[in-house]
Parts: C-alpha cells; sequence; structure tokens
C-alpha cells in the first residue's frame, strides 16, 4: 500500500449549522427566536493518501453531515476544506475538477439506485456525465469492466435493480463510484443495511478494490466492530466534535477519552469471553441545548468544574488525538 | 417523459394491472363504453350516418324528426333531428370529438404546466416554491369554473370578435388547463421532495450533474405514478367544464358544436315537445363522462397498494 | 430443560398464498422456551424470524397463514384461537416489543393514560391500583422520577427511554411470555447495553419467559440462553448459545459467525469468512437443503433430500454432515 502520509484530503476547523426554526409566520406570532442546530463544530483532520479513515459514533453526532460536506451535497457554514493540496472554495480552484475526483457511497442500497434507470444507464451516468468514453462501445465494455471489477456479470446492466438483493445493488453503487475513476470514496455506513453474511463480502469487496485501485476511503460508520475490521486510523464524533482521533489498533486497545471508553465497553461480547458490559449511564444530550464545556461532561464519569465550563481542544497524547482535560492533566 | 411512462406502463400491465382490470367487470364495462365514446368521436367523419355540417345534405323540411322508434321517426334518422334537420346521432358523434379534444388538450396542458410547477417548487424550494404554492392556493379558493370563465373573458374583450371565434377552441384549451394544474403542481412536489431526499438524487449531484437534469431524467420519472391518475379522472372533469361552459354560451361556438353547446341548443326545444334534441346528447355526455371516470377511479384503486 | 415448557411450537408452517403460487415462508420450524428463559432467534432478513413471532402473538397479517402445526402456552393450543379469545391471552400472557418505540406508542395519549387503560383491561384492579402500578412499572423499567414521567407524552421520551415505555407496557399484566422483535435495533449501542440488561433482569426476576428475535449476534450472546438459527424459513440450528457460538455445527451458522467482525480478533484487513450468494427468495428455494447453493461442506443428499433436525451434542442441527451420529 502506498502510505505516503501526504494529506489528500484537510478538513480544518469545519462547521456547519441547520437552520431548525420554526416556519417565519409562527416565528412572528408566536415570538420564537430562530434556531440554529451545530450539526458540525470546529472539525479538522487529514485523510491520507491510500488510508481508510473511519468516523465513528452514535446516531446524531455529525459524522454523515461531514461526509456530505466533503463531497459537497452541504454547503459549509466555517472552515475549510482541502483536496490534493488545494482548497476547494478558493477563488482560482477548478472546484469540479476536484470534485469529479471523489465519490460517495450510500446507506440504503434501496433509495440509492434510480427503480427507473436500468443498472448499465445507473454505471455509465458518471461516465456521460464526465465524458469518459469516446464511443458508445468503449462505455459498453468500461460497463461491463465495472460490472465484473465488483462481482456481477455484465449481463446484469440490463436489468433494473428492483431485481437485485441488498447486497447486488451495494455492488452495483460501488461500480457506480468507481465509474468516474475517483482517488477518494466517502462511504457512509455503506454495510449498516445489509445482513452479516452480506456485509463480509462487501467489506472484502472494499478491501479489494482499494488494494487494487488505490483508493482512499473515509468510512462512515457507528459499528465499531466493523471500524475495526476496515479502519487504519478512526475518529470518534460526538455531538458534532472529533473527540477521539488514533490508529486503530491502538484505539480499540488503549481507548483513552471517556467517551470512547464507553462506546468499546458497549460493544456486544461476541466471543463470550465473561467480560461485564458496563451499563452506560445517560442519553446524548438536546443538540439544540448542548451542555457547556465538554459536551460529554453530563455523561462521564471523571467530569470536573473545568470540563462543566471549559471546552477541551483536541490535542496529541501520545500518537492519539484526545479532546478531554482529564487525559490531558493525566487524571484519566 | 415519453419512453419513462411508457416502461412504466409496460411494467404496470405486466402484473397487477392486468390481473385487477380483468377482475372488475364494471371497469371492463366502463373501459368498453369509453372505447366506443372515443372510437365514435374519433372515427365520426367516416362512419358517422350524416355529416351535420354539411349544409348541402341538410334539408330544413327533414327538421324536428323524432327518433325512428317513435311514430313520427324516420329510419334515416335514428335519434331523430334537430330543428335545422341535422342528424342527432351525427351531431353527437362530431360533438364528442370536440368535447374529448378539448378534454385531452386541455388535461395535457394542465399536466404540462402543473408537473413543471410541481417539480422546480418541489427541488427547488425556497422563495420559487413558496410563490407557485400560494398562487396554488389563491386558485383553489376559486371555483374552477369561475377560473376558466375569467380567463375566458379576458380573451374576449382581448382578442377582436372574429379572431375570437377562430381561436375559440384554444382559449378553452388554454382556459380549462389553466384552471386544473394546481392538483398537479401539489401532488408533483410531495412526491418531488419525498423523492429529492432520496440518496440516487444525492448520488448524482456527487456527479455534478445539473439541476435541471436531475429534475428531469431522475424525478420525474419517479413522480408519474400518480400523475397518470389524476389525468385519467382529470379528463371527466374537463369535458364537463367544457360542457358546461359550452352550455353558458362561452365555450365553442355553435359552428362547431361540442355536446354541451348540443345541449344548450336542444335546451330550447324542451318545452315544446322536442326533447330528443337536448336528452341523447346529455345522455351521452354521462355515458362518457362516468365511463372514464370509472376507469380512473380504477386506476388509482390499482396503483394504490393501501387500498387493496 | 427440566422444567415443562412454558412455550412450545411444533412444525410451525406459515403459508403466503400469492396469485404465483403458495409461498412457504416458515417451514417445519419446532422449539420451546421455558419458564426464564431467554430464547434468541437470529436470521437474515426474510429468514421468517419476525413471521413465526407474529404467528404467536396471533398478529399474523393476511394473508399469511397458520397452515400446518401448533403453537402452546402452558400447554393450551393457541394457534386456532378466535380473535377475540387470543386478543385477551396477547397482553395478559403474551407481551409483545416492537422493532420502533415511536409507532408502538399512541402519540396522542400520555405514557401514564395508556398503562392505566393497559393494566385495567387485562387485570382486575381498580384506577388507583392501576396507577400505582404503572408507577412501579416505569421505576422497575428504569425511568427516573416515574411520577414526573407518567404524564409526559411518548414524544417527549427520548428512543431509549421510550423502549423502556413499551417494555413497561408490554409488562402491563406480567406475561408469562415476551416476545421481543428487534428490541435494541432502532437504537444506539450504548442505549443497547441499557437495554439489553434490563430484558435479562426481567426474565429472571419475574421467570418470564423471552423469545428474543434478531438478527445481531451480539445481542444474542449476551442475552439468550438458548439460539435458534433460521435460514429461508427452516430451522438451522437450535443449541445452548455458548455451544453454538463457540461450536456452529450448521455450515451456515459457521459462516455466519466467521462474517462477523470482531474488535482484536482478526487481523486488521485480513478477508473476512464470507458465505457467497445470498438468501434464495421465498418463490426459489432450491430442492434439498435450502442452504446446498452456498454450503461449502455440501454433498449429493444435500441437493436431493431435506435434512432433519439432528442432535449434535446440546445442539440441533439440520445438516446432513451429521446423519452417521454426533461426531
Amino acid at each position: 500500500m502506498d502510505l505516503d502520509n501526504r494529506p489528500l484530503v484537510r478538513l480544518i476547523e469545519v462547521g456547519r449549522d441547520f437552520d431548525v426554526s420554526r416556519p417565519w409566520l409562527n416565528r412572528v406570532l408566536e415570538g420564537a427566536p430562530r434556531q440554529l442546530l451545530r450539526a458540525v463544530d470546529g472539525v479538522s483532520f487529514d485523510v491520507r493518501k491510500g488510508e481508510t479513515l473511519a468516523l465513528v459514533g452514535e446516531s446524531g453526532c455529525g459524522k454523515s453531515t461531514v461526509a456530505r460536506l466533503i463531497v459537497g451535497l452541504f454547503a459549509l457554514s466555517r472552515g475549510r476544506i482541502e483536496f490534493d493540496g488545494m482548497d476547494l472554495a478558493a477563488p482560482g480552484t477548478d472546484e469540479a475538477a476536484l470534485r469529479r475526483r471523489m465519490q460517495m457511497i450510500f446507506q440504503d442500497p434501496y433509495a440509492s439506485l434510480n427503480p427507473r434507470w436500468r443498472v448499465s444507464d445507473i454505471v455509465a451516468e458518471p461516465i456521460r456525465v464526465l465524458r469518459l468514453a469516446a464511443t458508445r462501445e468503449a462505455e459498453r465494455e468500461r460497463v461491463a469492466e465495472l460490472l465484473r471489477q465488483v462481482g456481477l456479470s455484465p449481463d446484469d446492466g440490463e436489468r433494473y435493480p428492483h431485481e437485485f438483493s441488498g447486497g447486488q445493488r451495494q455492488r452495483i453503487s460501488i461500480a457506480r463510484a468507481l465509474s468516474g475513476n475517483p482517488e477518494f470514496l466517502v462511504c457512509d455506513e455503506p454495510t449498516s443495511a445489509l445482513d452479516v453474511s452480506v456485509q463480509a463480502q462487501i467489506l472484502n469487496l472494499m478491501t479489494e478494490l482499494q488494494e487494487r485501485l488505490g483508493l482512499t476511503y473515509l468510512f462512515i460508520s457507528h459499528n465499531l466492530a466493523v471500524v475495526s475490521h476496515i479502519a487504519d486510523r478512526v475518529g470518534v464524533m460526538y455531538l458534532g466534535r472529533v473527540v477521539e482521533l488514533a490508529e486503530a489498533h491502538q484505539l480499540f486497545a488503549v481507548p483513552r477519552h471517556p467517551y470512547t471508553r464507553m462506546l468499546t465497553d458497549a460493544i456486544p461480547d461476541l466471543l463470550m469471553s465473561g467480560k461485564a458490559r458496563t451499563p452506560v449511564a445517560g442519553e446524548v444530550p438536546n443538540p439544540l441545548a448542548p451542555p457547556a464545556g465538554c459536551a460529554f461532561n453530563p455523561r462521564c464519569p471523571h467530569a470536573n468544574d473545568r470540563c462543566r465550563a471549559e471546552r477541551p481542544q483536541l490535542l496529541g497524547h501520545g500518537t492519539a488525538l484526545v479532546a478531554c482535560h482529564a487525559v490531558q492533566e493525566q487524571r484519566l | 417523459m415519453a419512453t419513462a411512462a411508457a416502461g412504466w406502463l409496460r411494467r404496470a400491465w405486466g402484473h397487477d394491472l392486468a390481473w385487477s382490470f380483468r377482475r372488475s367487470p364494471v371497469t371492463i364495462l366502463a373501459a368498453f363504453l369509453t372505447l366506443v365514446c372515443v372510437g365514435s368521436a374519433l372515427f365520426a367523419p367516416w362512419i358517422a350516418p350524416h355529416n351535420p355540417f354539411d349544409s348541402a345534405t341538410l334539408n330544413l323540411s327533414d327538421g324536428f324528426t323524432p327518433p325512428a322508434w317513435t311514430e313520427k321517426g324516420s329510419s334515416k334518422y335514428l335519434l331523430g333531428t334537430d330543428d335545422q334537420g341535422r342528424d342527432i346521432l351525427s351531431t353527437i358523434m362530431y360533438g364528442a370529438r370536440i368535447s374529448l379534444g378539448v378534454g385531452l388538450a386541455a388535461v395535457l396542458f394542465s399536466a404540462v404546466l402543473g408537473v413543471s410547477l410541481g417539480l422546480l417548487s418541489g427541488y427547488l424550494g425556497g422563495r420559487l416554491d413558496a410563490v407557485i404554492m400560494r398562487v396554488a392556493d389563491i386558485q383553489l379558493s376559486f371555483p374552477a369554473i369561475l377560473i376558466a370563465l375569467l380567463i375566458d373573458g379576458v380573451a374576449r374583450v382581448a382578442l377582436p370578435r372574429d379572431m375570437h371565434d377562430q381561436l375559440a377552441v384554444y382559449v378553452l384549451v388554454l382556459a380549462i388547463g389553466v384552471s386544473g394544474w394546481v392538483q398537479y403542481a401539489r401532488t408533483v412536489r410531495g412526491s418531488t421532495l419525498v423523492e429529492k431526499n432520496k440518496e440516487y438524487v444525492q448520488a448524482a449531484r456527487v456527479i455534478g450533474r445539473h439541476p435541471l437534469a436531475i429534475m428531469l431524467r431522475h424525478v420525474l420519472p419517479n413522480v408519474t405514478g400518480p400523475v397518470l391518475v389524476i389525468a385519467t379522472i382529470h379528463i371527466a372533469t374537463a369535458i364537463i367544464t367544457e360542457a358546461t361552459l359550452s352550455f353558458l354560451g362561452v365555450g365553442v361556438p355553435p359552428t362547431q358544436p361540442s355536446l354541451g353547446t348540443l345541449v344548450r341548443i336542444g335546451n330550447d326545444f324542451l318545452i315544446s315537445g322536442e326533447w330528443w334534441i337536448t336528452v341523447f346528447p346529455g345522455a351521452a355526455l354521462v355515458v362518457l363522462v362516468l365511463s372514464v371516470n370509472l376507469v380512473g377511479d380504477w386506476l388509482r384503486d390499482a396503483l394504490n397498494p393501501k387500498l387493496r | 430443560m427440566s422444567q415443562a415448557p412454558l412455550l412450545e411450537v411444533k412444525n410451525l408452517r406459515i403459508e403466503f398464498p400469492t396469485r404465483q403460487g403458495t409461498l412457504v415462508a416458515v417451514d417445519d420450524v419446532s422449539f420451546s422456551i421455558a419458564p426464564g428463559e431467554v430464547l434468541g432467534v437470529v436470521g437474515e432478513s426474510g429468514a421468517g424470524k419476525s413471521l413465526t413471532g407474529m404467528a404467536i402473538i396471533g398478529l399474523l397479517e393476511p394473508p399469511g397463514r397458520i397452515a400446518a402445526g401448533e403453537i402452546r402456552l402452558e400447554g393450551k393450543r393457541i394457534d386456532n384461537l378466535p380473535g377475540e379469545r387470543m386478543r385477551r391471552i396477547r397482553g395478559r400472557r403474551i407481551g409483545a416489543i416492537f422493532q420502533d418505540p415511536l409507532t408502538s406508542l399512541n402519540p396522542l395519549y400520555t405514557v401514564g393514560a395508556q398503562l392505566d387503560e393497559t393494566i385495567l383491561t387485562h387485570l382486575d384492579v381498580d384506577k388507583g391500583e392501576a396507577r400505582r402500578r404503572a408507577l412501579r412499572l416505569l421505576a422497575e423499567v428504569g425511568i427516573p422520577a416515574p411520577e414526573a414521567r407518567i404524564d409526559h407524552y411518548p414524544h417527549q421520551f427520548s428512543g431509549g427511554m421510550r423502549q423502556r415505555v413499551v417494555i413497561a407496557l408490554a409488562l402491563c399484566a406480567e406475561p408469562r411470555l415476551i416476545v421481543a422483535d428487534e428490541p435494541t435495533t432502532a437504537l444506539d449501542v450504548s442505549i443497547q447495553a441499557q437495554i439489553i440488561a434490563l430484558l435479562k433482569r426481567l426474565a429472571r426476576e419475574h421467570g418470564t419467559a423471552v423469545m428474543l428475535i434478531t438478527h445481531d449476534m451480539g445481542v444474542i450472546a449476551e442475552t439468550a440462553d438458548r439460539v435458534a438459527v433460521m435460514y429461508a424459513g427452516r430451522l438451522a440450528e437450535l443449541g445452548p448459545v455458548r455451544e453454538v457460538i463457540h461450536q456452529p455445527r450448521h455450515p451456515y451458522t459457521a459462516g455466519l459467525m466467521g462474517s462477523i467482525p470482531k474488535i482484536g480478533a482478526v487481523k486488521r484487513h485480513a478477508r473476512l469468512v464470507q458465505i457467497d450468494g445470498a438468501m434464495p427468495r421465498l418463490n426459489a428455494i432450491p430442492p434439498g437443503c435450502a442452504f446446498n447453493p452456498r454450503c461449502p461442506k455440501r454433498f449429493e443428499r444435500c441437493f436431493t433430500e431435506r435434512p432433519e433436525p439432528l442432535q449434535v451434542g446440546n445442539a440441533l442441527a439440520s445438516c446432513w454432515l451429521y446423519a452417521d451420529g454426533p461426531r
């Protein structure tokens, strides 16, 4: 694997707010204020060429929003994103040219393929839009090659998505994502709608393709076991912020942030080693009214007054980055 | 759109539609009657026993002939004749031609207008959506017939008289069409709001496709199902609206009478006993509208899995 | 099992008549659950696990129907009861918990009102007693400050808290059996653990039998005493959970266990064990063993004869590999 450690994608203090206010008329009549939801706030990380960086966290932590910010489905509220050293939003950059080097794979294989299109048209769409094939014949060749690459037969191109199972549809999604020759794939929960035996097929396929095509992955998932299997590095998100970022093996062996510890403790013990699952207290707070200081402090067994007042920064701790006062103060 | 609709029809025909059609005798009858009406309207110049608008063949002395089965009837005129000796059966066939033509054209106009506005409104959202939907709300607070009357009135004032008679049919299509777009726009907007958040649309956006291309190639084929149902039922409404306007005398001119015009003309003779002049066109209108409506109802139920 | 089974399912067969012919969604499935026992039922989507649960609580959606076999609760058949009598058993003797806590609760009534109503329907108590019971139940399922929360509407609860309310609702009439269909699937991992611990504790303390339907082996490993593995509407393997997980006998179970990524257990980027292909659709189940197209250990007999559940160790495995007695 070519890991020259050069960042392919770099997020710098990225943030995104959503306006969740009531409609204008209600605000006027009821005197309700405008409400902004900080879905993502101050997120910075690099994705190195050829690696798989995973983002984990519970629902509502902002990991899917980060994915959509990177591929441009949402506009940034704050911060900037660099791709291959170039700022995507800077006036001089050809944003479209950079964007075609990244693609996305979605979660729901039943919603991510247009039900009215033939599979060959679905897979060929990026080729047509980006004008990557000179002739119809070349396009057909390429589609057949892509379908073979993801383990389908070229004849499957004549069929419609509803004729395929969930796993096969996800293969079609991958073929479509690859048809624009991207270097970087953003995968948003690509296996969480699949049964485990099919999930294994897709994870194996993704690993194979990464090795063969030298792809870089940003892998979004809530499933820690899947992440530990596929990721080189892992970022843990909580209420719109990254709380820990570390090498995968290190993160699972020595989780540092109390939230990471809680998550790793909550994983069902499949091997039945007898390790008791630590019951976790509390739930994710309302993101519209996040607690002051560290967002995790109401659930954290190590929280003190500083945690309730001052927001911790993501700082180096060994090879890992951790945003926790207790870790920094070596209370933990 | 044509290929998408064709593909949609083919697939629908393949499974449930044909089956549910066979199981509903009322629908089969209604479809048969619709076919008879459409067929006789379409082929009127070839199958009608007389050409009621060829003054050379008209004979005023044949005027007010009652239907063939009555005492004074003539086998030459099955459903009798009107004051000018025109064969009622033939005028009905020619009239249905105008009625159906105006109805279909108006529905097509409505559907294209409504679907386009609904797509734009739902996909682009924001201020455009607010404007389109408020206009729709305002229009819905007036009866459709009033809107049609208004448009017709404006056209009458704006166009010189002789030109108006020439353009009467087109004005009518415009008037009925504009009065009916709201239903399409609302339905399509609703489905578009659902579809645009689906991941296949996002995938197309990630590739960098133009919003217009996404609307036409991705969203449109997925929102046409309900449009077809609305359109079928709307045909019946449009024919009625046309008949009403013509009955009120603001529709097509008497030189090209539609079913509504025929009812109005015949209405004058109802009191003097020549009932057939108005009753038969009226009955034809009822049969046509009822059968189209029944087919539309069946289509709606058959395509809506929740009702099955 | 030393105790007499609370629930007994024998040769259950569920069919769906369609225009293209009859689909067999559940085929010859037998198992039992003892009081206080948690039986896990796992399988991929479409394996028939939820339908089996629905048949037991008598909520099979037409045109689905029980075509053969019997379901006994405390020795009495309940699969052929008329609707009204089944309705009384459901709620009184059998409680149900579904995947989505939001749709299991009526959004227009307070949690307390729904609990009161269920208690008054099934138990012969007055209103005051019903309210006291409702409060006790909310406390028992771990809802903090039940006196304050009892008059809240479902939307005022978070997902995890709502699922607790649903569990309280299922417990209202002190049922003998709880059928829980994917009770933790819609919840985050940290909440999942809480709900699992709660279910487990309730089964122990009240001697309630639990049928836990899920696709998540991890949840089964933590909660269940025994596990039934379903594949294409049939029972592939049934046995004590430890034995099935550590020593899967049926090749499908073995493949399933291998395909689950495990933290720290495999080298990163190593290939996962994968079962090629997908579960057959109900209208295309192959003759013989339903798993034969994907099975790495198939032989001639698998293509022609359908395997019966065979005793292997403490487990039953429907696989011809074990036809010559336990290995």
